[in-house]
């Protein structure tokens, strides 16, 4: 009945293979030995300089700037975001003692528009809502009487501005998901909460919190490496790019420029393993941190 | 599990009426002004692109946040033709719909073969897919540029749809496979009495019978893929071939020597709303099947 078992599994595998060992395998394998060379792409020759690349980031004033600002990121972009989407999906889901808002549904399809914008059409957007002279931004805040600001000139504000454009296109995702979490909460253990006279905070400190631990868990991985990236939008919105005075500077952009601009491809692969070992690091970080006793819904 | 149970048992004796519910409709107020709020930063922008795209340039200077004194369509078909818009959304219908359907085909392939059969190095096999989630695509980048160069498929845009397709294959595979083995078996055993072979199996049993997993992870691919914009800059220099996202941000720059406000506003508006409207339409379906691929 199994005949040919063998040669089905080849066939179906073959391909797929061939094709991610070819393109993803072996190109990060490559990225590990390319860091230690001092590689220009023109000539076939490679001097193999052992650590020199990571040596020479060390005084490479544009990686500080990047690291410093992918560093910020990190620190704030996923804090903000997983606030934000909490307290959205909280109000959404939990009123009406577990029931949910009136119009929830239609909140959750508006707050997920940002979700299905390419980043690139984010970034313009945006940089248009930044205008000085005739942007949205400054518009809105006029019309309150407050004074605008050239958003993205600003050496103080570029990086805050392009950090409020990836709040702003990322929360909506993780309303939904938090939604989806709390939704599956049974509206038992919230009425009886209820029943107990616990207020709402405390509803949603002692119960919510702990259910929805693990899909936090989950936001803060994605969006910390979403904060290691940056790239995109770095580039599109920020003059240089990279801001004025480097102040919108990112890894991701100081790889691409030494790699595409320069032609230090050595040098860019060694910028390459920097954010592989961060990315790695921050998985492991958040990971562990978390593991806590899980709680079960009995 | 300590806590929720104590507080189950603590509610067993039916308490009197809570003084707090009186509090609910006054919360429900700020409920809404706190939700509304929300909406309107995330659909302003948007809303100011669409009105804008029918201005006129004189318009967007003088007053840009008034309404258009007239629908000037014009804008639309300028963004569309001579700014080459057409051609980059064609462009990216083609890279992304052949990347989807090549993702889907043979992550659904790998994974079946991973999750249904025995085999020497299948564990192997899974670790590599899943590896590859682990690692960032800018590690790869510099080796991937002289890859695609020597498979001379440097600003093709077949080699697009495979690099695409390779790059999205860990989570597929990954997403897939625990799909695959959820699956009943009886099925499949009744079809091998039948006489149906493993590839028959396949396509025409658990292919159907997996359609909620691959309407799951073919949503959430289709919008990585529509979302990509590192690998096509990289990989895609000839303007003719340009996908939409690196053709709106070139034009961001060259529009603003040119002072086509409109035309870019246009551009914008052309990329955002077919998306936007197919999402309003299957919001349902996308929203269930996103959160799905993210919890698991």
């Amino acid at each position: 009945m199994r005949h040919g078992r063998r040669r089905f599994v080849a066939g179906f595998l073959a391909l797929p293979l061939v094709m991610y060992a070819v393109l993803v395998l072996s190109p990060y394998a490559q990225a590990f030995y390319l860091a230690l060379t001092d590689w220009r792409g023109v000539s076939a020759r490679a001097e193999f300089v052992g650590l020199d690349n990571f040596a020479r980031l060390l005084d490479d004033p544009q990686m500080w700037a990047g690291l410093r600002n992918n560093g910020l990121m990190l620190l704030v972009i996923p804090v903000v975001t997983i606030l934000l989407a909490l307290l959205l999906a909280a109000l959404l889901t939990l009123g009406r003692s577990g029931r949910g808002v009136r119009g929830a549904g239609a909140y959750r399809v508006v707050y997920f528009f940002p979700q299905l914008l390419s980043v690139a059409v984010i970034g313009v957007l945006w940089q248009f809502v930044y205008t000085p002279n005739n942007g949205l931004l400054n518009g809105v805040l006029e019309a309150f009487g407050i004074a605008g600001r050239s958003w993205l000139a600003d050496p103080a504000l570029a990086l805050w501005a392009v950090m409020a454009v990836v709040v702003w296109s990322s929360t909506g995702f993780y309303v939904v998901l938090f939604c989806a979490a709390m939704q599956s909460i049974p509206r038992e253990i919230l009425e009886a909460a209820h029943v107990d006279g616990a207020g709402r905070f405390t509803v949603f400190r002692t119960i919510v919190l702990p259910l929805v631990r693990e899909n936090i868990q989950v936001a803060y991985i994605y969006l910390g490496i979403g904060a290691l990236d940056g790239f995109a939008l770095v580039q599109i919105m920020t003059v240089g790019p990279g801001g004025p005075d480097n102040a919108t500077e990112v890894l991701g952009l100081g790889l691409y420029r030494n790699a595409f601009t320069y032609g230090q491809f050595g040098y860019a692969s060694a910028l390459g393993v920097v954010l592989f070992f961060l990315t790695l690091t921050l998985a492991v970080l958040v990971m562990r941190t978390s593991r806590r006793e899980r709680i079960e819904v009995v | 599990m300590t806590i929720v149970k104590e507080r189950l048992i603590r509610t067993a004796p039916p308490a009197p009426p809570p003084p707090h519910r009186r509090r609910v409709p006054r919360m429900g107020g700020l409920v809404h002004v706190l939700l509304v709020a929300w909406g309107a930063v995330v659909t302003l922008p948007l809303l100011w692109a669409v009105v804008s795209s029918f201005k006129s340039d004189a318009e967007i200077l003088t007053s840009p946040w008034s309404l258009p004194t007239a629908l000037r369509w014009e804008n639309w078909a300028r963004a569309w033709t001579e700014a080459s818009i057409g051609r980059y959304f064609l462009n990216s219908v083609v890279v992304v719909g052949g990347a989807l359907i090549l993702t889907m085909l043979l992550g659904s392939m790998v994974a079946y073969v991973l999750a249904r059969y025995e085999f020497r190095g299948s564990r192997l096999v899974y670790y590599l897919f899943v590896a590859g989630m682990a690692f960032p695509v800018f590690l790869a980048l510099v080796p991937l540029f002289f890859v695609v160069r020597q498979l001379g498929l440097l600003g093709t845009h077949a080699g697009l749809i495979v690099v695409y397709t390779s790059y999205a294959l860990p989570f597929t595979v990954f997403f897939l496979t625990s799909f695959f083995r959820g699956l009943p078996q009886a099925v499949a055993e009744a079809a091998f009495m039948d006489g149906c072979s493993h590839s028959g199996v396949f396509f025409r049993v658990m292919l159907p019978m997996a359609k909620p997993g691959l309407i799951s992870i073919g949503i959430f691919n289709f919008l990585g893929l529509w979302n990509q914009y590192l690998l096509p800059l990289t990989l895609n220099p000839d303007e003719n071939s340009y996908v939409l996202a690196q053709g709106l941000a070139v034009l961001a720059v060259r529009q603003g020597y040119a002072n086509d406000w409109s035309g870019l506003f246009a551009g914008l508006t052309i990329s955002m709303l077919p998306v936007l409207a197919a999402y309003v339409i299957f919001q349902r379906q996308i929203t269930a099947g996103l959160t799905a691929g993210a919890v698991r």
